[in-house]
């Protein structure tokens, strides 16, 4: 078997076309992943940036903006539609077309087979295909913004009747329609994704990669394929009965009795309440399908440079499954308020602080990793250090909202905003920085520069508690989420200054990733050459010269003899040891 | 990078990471909640403080002791600790599992669920007062049952301007039922009793100072029950997303004294 995919894999194809475009190559898919991921964020940064501009000066106006959009502005004032189209759009990309890309699909396709000793994807031709309807999916969703009435604006969530009446909100016309197609599409492109990444995982360890000597990036890109393989395709389903509502005249999601614009429409039979099941039944294991991978990334960042092995890999490893088995049954969480069933409520109640105990565990494992290691603090360190306060924070956050009671009075508030930031936005982009800095060198052979990027770590760490920490405090203070302006209420008056400091955190925020970006493409022609193993590590990645060639490694590929964590052995000349070094051969 | 650079760049880090919790139980520890003006609302309140208080201790320790990790080993040229063993693993294990069963789920069904069963699932006391509330682009409409308590029938076909619940003037039970628009009055110290109803999209029925808030779904009826336990105006708000004009969906809920409550209701012409 691994010989034949040797002979296989190792023609390596000449053409710019296969070579770059619609190559089969895993590194290849990798790189498309994440430059689309990349090019898609700059997009929804800007969208967010609109948002904050208009949260923290509301009523301005903006007569240049109005030029550049003209659907967007009436007399230089944005219009509320227009607001909640952005904000539709901002989380639709971020979560599915930016995050799921770049970290999940991005990473999981380049380093999974690296980090398992396989020569590619289990099926390269499926991989290219998963990738080939991620794009037509994105340039969809895109397009929405240039169709009558604009892109979707029902949030990110599309509940009915908002989503599924076209007379409902100017977005709920051709724009939904395109959301829900864009929606479909990504799911299709995941699944083929997934499958793929769930099959090599399970078939093409090399010699040696036993389960228990998986580094933890790919457990938790294991446990979150097999999230998304069973959530994501609820949502699927959901989408093509939306579309029969809007487009087809059915009731899946519309009670009889509705009343739009002067009019008694047709629906009868359906409730809003089965969307909200279907698409939290998907909404929730996406939260984990994103967080876990950065969760396991920051594990695999903090070995080499505490240089030590990390605290309770095992225990590590049971809580993700915990984490993953549970995630899958607690997304009413979503829904105390939604008029579903009190004695639901509770039992997603209980289940969801349930949650908090095995995540409990993997933050107590990261925190007691630091112990007594020798921390060096290179950028992809700082990245680390940062996921686990952030998932500290956020995770704190979680036991408010998970708690029924309490979220009577903080649900759809600001809190909740703050919280799914700081989880979502905050960990999962961490872990795409931290990821990115530490392999940077393995996809490119060279290095991101440390200043500029500690310098990057720095400004987008402090900007991010300024944007995120405040709004729990807004939520708390009663603030709802998704509100165009909040002059209109006497209780938030005093609350709605609080923006400005916001919008402005988030300006440097979003200005802070120019740097990156930067750092990104200068290093690509002008980083300094990164050796095969720059930063003295121990997993397969690390065994082939920098980038990969195709085939990943020029020779056969490497047996593993031990786990990946294997820092400071006593009685070992180095202070690490390769998974590649036989027993008795540590010294060498 | 050599040793010392790393060590003072380490405990930098600590020093910011000692920093969080500090702003954190600053901030935290300021009045955000509304006054408080139910009686369901001091069981909420008494759930979301001890989050608070004990989520807050347990952020403190926890980057309290990230910090001192960073401070302590940053930039120290050698490993002082190496592999705990499986055994001391699920020793130290006990520590998260045990304080967030206790703590989480304490929290839940100790302080919470008492709290929650009343909102939702013990029966309005009957004394309450009935009011239907129905939300639609962008305004709530107030309905009262009149003083035979009965509420008049709704036909969704009989919807009009100058009708918008669609009450129908055949029901007898229709004729003395009052409707307002953006105006609740509820006597204090008495239950109110919610029947909340959507004709559109969804809608969320907030009262920040009440503590209360719940959904309205169109095709569905939803109660729920509450004291409010001071006189005054107070806002609502719709915080489910229902459509461009969600941000102004707003309406005022005014407690009055039992006696003013009952004038008041008098006053107010009837349907029909």
């Amino acid at each position: 078997m691994a010989e034949m995919q040797h002979a296989e894999v190792m023609h390596e194809p000449q053409s710019f076309l296969r070579r770059y475009v619609f190559s089969l190559d895993h590194k290849v898919i990798a790189l498309q992943y994440i430059l689309t991921g990349m090019g898609v964020a700059v997009v929804s940064g800007l969208l967010v940036m609109l948002i904050r501009m208009q949260l923290a000066w509301p009523d301005a106006k903006w007569p240049l903006l109005e030029s550049l959009l003209p659907g967007g502005f009436s007399g230089g004032v944005m219009k509320p539609e227009f607001y909640l189209a952005l904000i539709t759009m901002h989380g639709t990309l971020m979560v599915f077309f930016v995050i799921s890309f770049a970290l999940v699909s991005g990473f999981g396709n380049y380093l999974i087979p690296l980090l398992i000793g396989a020569r590619d994807m289990a099926f390269p031709f499926l991989n290219m295909m998963s990738y080939w309807v991620a794009v037509p999916a994105t340039l969809i969703m895109l397009a929405s913004f240039f169709v009558e009435g604009g892109a979707a604006a029902s949030g990110w969530t599309a509940y009915p009747p908002l989503s599924a009446v076209p007379q409902a909100i100017p977005g709920s016309g051709l724009g939904q329609t395109l959301w829900l197609l864009g929606m479909a599409l990504f799911i299709v492109s995941f699944t083929m994704g997934g499958l793929n990444f769930f099959v090599t995982i399970l078939n093409l360890r090399t010699t040696g990669m036993s389960w228990m000597r998986l580094p933890l990036t790919i457990w938790s890109l294991f446990l979150a394929t097999i999230l998304g393989l069973l959530a994501f395709p609820a949502l699927t389903a959901a989408a093509i009965m939306l579309l029969l509502d809007r487009h087809g005249g059915s009731s899946f999601f519309l009670p009889a009795g509705l009343f739009f614009g002067n009019k008694l429409l047709p629906h009868q039979g359906g409730t809003p309440l089965l969307w909200q099941h279907l698409f939290w039944f998907l909404g929730h294991p996406e939260v984990y399908v994103l967080i876990l991978p950065a969760l396991g990334i920051a594990f695999d960042v903090l070995a080499p440079f505490t240089r030590k092995p990390i605290f309770g890999y095992r225990l590590t490893v049971y809580s993700l499954w915990a984490i993953g088995f549970l995630g899958m049954i607690v997304w009413g969480h979503h829904m105390f308020v939604s008029g579903m069933s009190p004695f639901a409520g509770e039992f997603f109640s209980v289940g969801t602080l349930l949650i908090t105990i095995p995540s409990a565990m993997v933050g107590f494992n990261m925190l007691a990793s630091f112990w007594g290691g020798s921390i060096r603090f290179t950028t992809p360190m700082l990245f680390a250090t940062g996921i686990l306060t952030l998932f500290g924070l956020g995770g704190m956050g979680g036991l408010f909202l998970g708690t029924a009671t309490a979220d009577i009075f903080l649900h759809d508030s600001y809190f909740v905003v703050g919280h799914f930031h700081y989880m979502i936005g905050g960990v999962t982009l961490f872990g795409l920085f931290a990821g990115l800095y530490y392999w940077y060198p393995k996809f490119f052979g060279r290095m991101l520069n440390e200043t500029l990027g500690k310098i990057h770590f720095w400004i987008t760490f402090v900007a991010f508690y300024g944007v995120f920490f405040g709004m729990h405090l807004l939520g708390l203070g009663g603030m709802p989420r998704r509100y165009y302006a909040f002059y209109e209420y006497e209780f938030l008056k005093s609350l709605a200054g609080h923006h400005l400091y916001i919008s402005l955190s988030a300006f440097v925020l979003g200005a802070a990733q120019l740097i990156f970006l930067f750092n990104f493409f200068w290093s690509w022609r002008t980083g300094a050459k990164a050796a095969s193993n720059p930063w003295n590590a121990t997993t397969l990645e690390w065994t082939t010269p920098s980038p990969p060639p195709h085939g990943n490694w020029p020779g056969p590929v490497p047996v593993v003899y031990r786990w990946p964590y294997e820092y400071s052995l006593p009685g070992s000349a180095l202070d690490y040891t390769p998974q590649t070094v036989p027993e008795g051969r540590e010294a060498g | 990078m050599s040793e010392t650079s790393g060590r003072w760049e380490g405990r930098l880090v600590a020093v910011v990471i000692w920093l969080i919790p500090m702003v954190v139980v600053v901030c935290g520890a300021q009045r955000w909640l509304p006054p408080l003006a139910s009686e369901h609302g001091a069981g909420i309140d008494q759930v979301l403080i001890y989050l608070l208080v004990t989520v807050g201790g347990l952020l403190v320790l926890g980057h309290l002791a990230l910090g001192y990790s960073l401070w302590r080993f940053s930039g120290q040229p050698r490993v002082t600790h190496r592999l705990a063993s499986p055994r001391q693993e699920r020793k130290w294990a006990l520590i998260p599992n045990l304080l967030m069963t206790i703590l989480g789920e304490g929290g839940v069904l100790v302080l919470g669920l008492p709290v929650w069963a009343k909102f939702y699932a013990a029966s309005p006391p009957d004394d309450a007062v009935p009011v239907e509330i129905t939300g639609e682009q962008f305004a709530w409409n107030v309905h009262y049952p009149g003083q035979d308590g009965v509420f008049g029938r709704t036909v969704a076909t009989l919807i009009s301007l100058n009708n918008a619940l669609g009450l129908d003037p055949d029901d007898p039970g229709a004729r003395d039922d009052v409707v307002l628009v953006n105006e609740l009055f509820l006597p204090v110290n008495r239950p109110a009793r919610v029947r909340l109803r959507s004709k559109d999209t969804l809608h969320s029925f907030f009262l920040p100072y009440q503590r209360v808030k719940q959904d309205a779904v169109p095709g569905m009826t939803i109660e729920l029950w509450f004291v409010p336990t001071e006189t005054g105006s107070y806002e609502i708000a719709c915080t489910e997303l229902c459509g461009f004009g969600h941000y102004q969906m707003r309406g005022l809920l005014q407690v009055l004294s039992e006696p003013e409550f009952e004038s008041r209701m008098r006053e107010l012409p009837p349907f029909r």
